[in-house]
């Protein structure tokens, strides 16, 4: 095993001897330019709503009940897709997200939530995920587009206006804490704060 | 004798079924349809434009004491079924605190036998049956509704 690795690493040594510098290098870079290109490329496909709706458990549940909310449909069409709240939009975050993601894949293939009932069944759990992955970073999903420093209080009802200036301000509260079930139905809510 | 019975079944249905068909008719006038509907029958009219909701936050007088008092601001997507009731997450009696907003009166913790539970009676739990949030629309029909208070004046003022 040594030996080998010894071998591999006389040969890496080695200067070429059939190449030429510029090859090797002009080569390398643009091999390198393909890769990364072809990467970030599969990576978006896969930050697609199409992608993360493809599969019918996400599809016949989760999209159905964002459809009829605020999220989805409005006065101004700007809306929300999937990869928006779900999908942190910084890179090395991002990377860490799919990784985690590929459970899911594990998930589909064995059925985990294929059927509505199993879906319910599992419901809470998977809500409590997404809860602590926005309670962790203080609802960046959120703060993406919804800015705290340009909130308008005087444009937000009394009570929106109350909560956000004191709560939310002084950073005691995150946005998830108050805005559960924003966009999808919520679980059983027995013994979660604020419920 | 016999065709004499016939004779009177068949003129008795004869009665009824013109009388059906007459009193229907009397009943409903089309005229009065089309008011209401605002467009002839095998049309689908444009709806109205959806009216805003009054989202003031600021409580409205109730119109006789028993009345449930109406909600003063926007209830979009708030959901309340067997899993969760959004409304308590700020209206019971454990979140008013944090929540400022008024409490669900103690009889809506009462079951029928007047026991007093820990959590919200399930005969109460579904708000939207007696609470709902106001438009601010102008009304269809004109409402005679006199208050108490007018009423108890008026009799004041003829004695």
């Amino acid at each position: 095993m040594l030996d080998k690795l010894k071998k591999i690493w006389q040969v890496l040594r080695k200067p070429s001897v059939h190449f030429s510098l510029g090859f090797l290098t002009l080569g390398g870079f643009v091999a390198g330019v393909i890769f990364w290109g072809g990467f970030n490329t599969a990576l978006e496909a896969t930050n697609q709503e199409a992608f993360c709706i493809g599969c019918h458990e996400m599809e016949n549940n989760v999209y159905q009940e964002l459809k009829s909310t605020i999220h989805f449909t409005n006065r101004s069409g700007v809306r929300a897709t999937c990869p928006d709240c779900h999908v942190p939009h910084n890179w090395t975050d991002k990377i860490a997200r799919k990784m985690q993601a590929s459970k899911e894949v594990w998930g589909k293939i064995f059925g985990t939530i294929n059927t509505r009932d199993k879906f319910e069944a599992k419901r809470r759990e998977l809500a409590e995920h997404e809860w602590e992955r926005l309670k962790a970073n203080d609802s960046l999903e959120c703060r993406n587009c919804h800015n705290f420093d340009y909130m308008d209080f005087t444009r937000q009802s009394t009570r929106a206006a109350n909560m956000h200036s004191t709560s939310l301000a002084s950073g005691e509260k995150t946005c998830i804490d108050c805005h559960k079930g924003i966009a999808h139905h919520l679980p059983d809510m027995k013994g979660v704060e604020g419920f | 004798m016999k065709s004499l019975k016939l004779v009177t079944l068949a003129t008795l249905v004869t009665l009824s079924v013109g009388a059906t068909f007459s009193s229907l008719a009397a009943s409903v006038p089309e005229e009065k349809l089309a008011t209401l509907r605002q467009a002839p029958l095998n049309t689908n009219p444009t709806p109205p434009v959806m009216q805003k909701v009054r989202n003031t936050d600021v409580k409205q007088v109730r119109n006789y004491p028993m009345q449930p008092p109406v909600i003063p601001h926007k209830i979009d997507g708030y959901q309340i079924d067997l899993k969760v009731n959004k409304c308590m997450s700020c209206h019971a009696r454990k979140r008013v605190g944090d929540s400022q907003a008024p409490m669900v009166s103690v009889t809506h913790y009462m079951d029928r036998e007047n026991n007093f539970l820990a959590d919200l009676s399930p005969r109460r739990y579904f708000c939207t049956q007696c609470h709902v949030p106001q438009l601010d629309a102008k009304t269809m029909v004109d409402n005679e509704f006199i208050d108490i208070d007018h009423l108890i004046k008026a009799e004041a003022v003829k004695h």
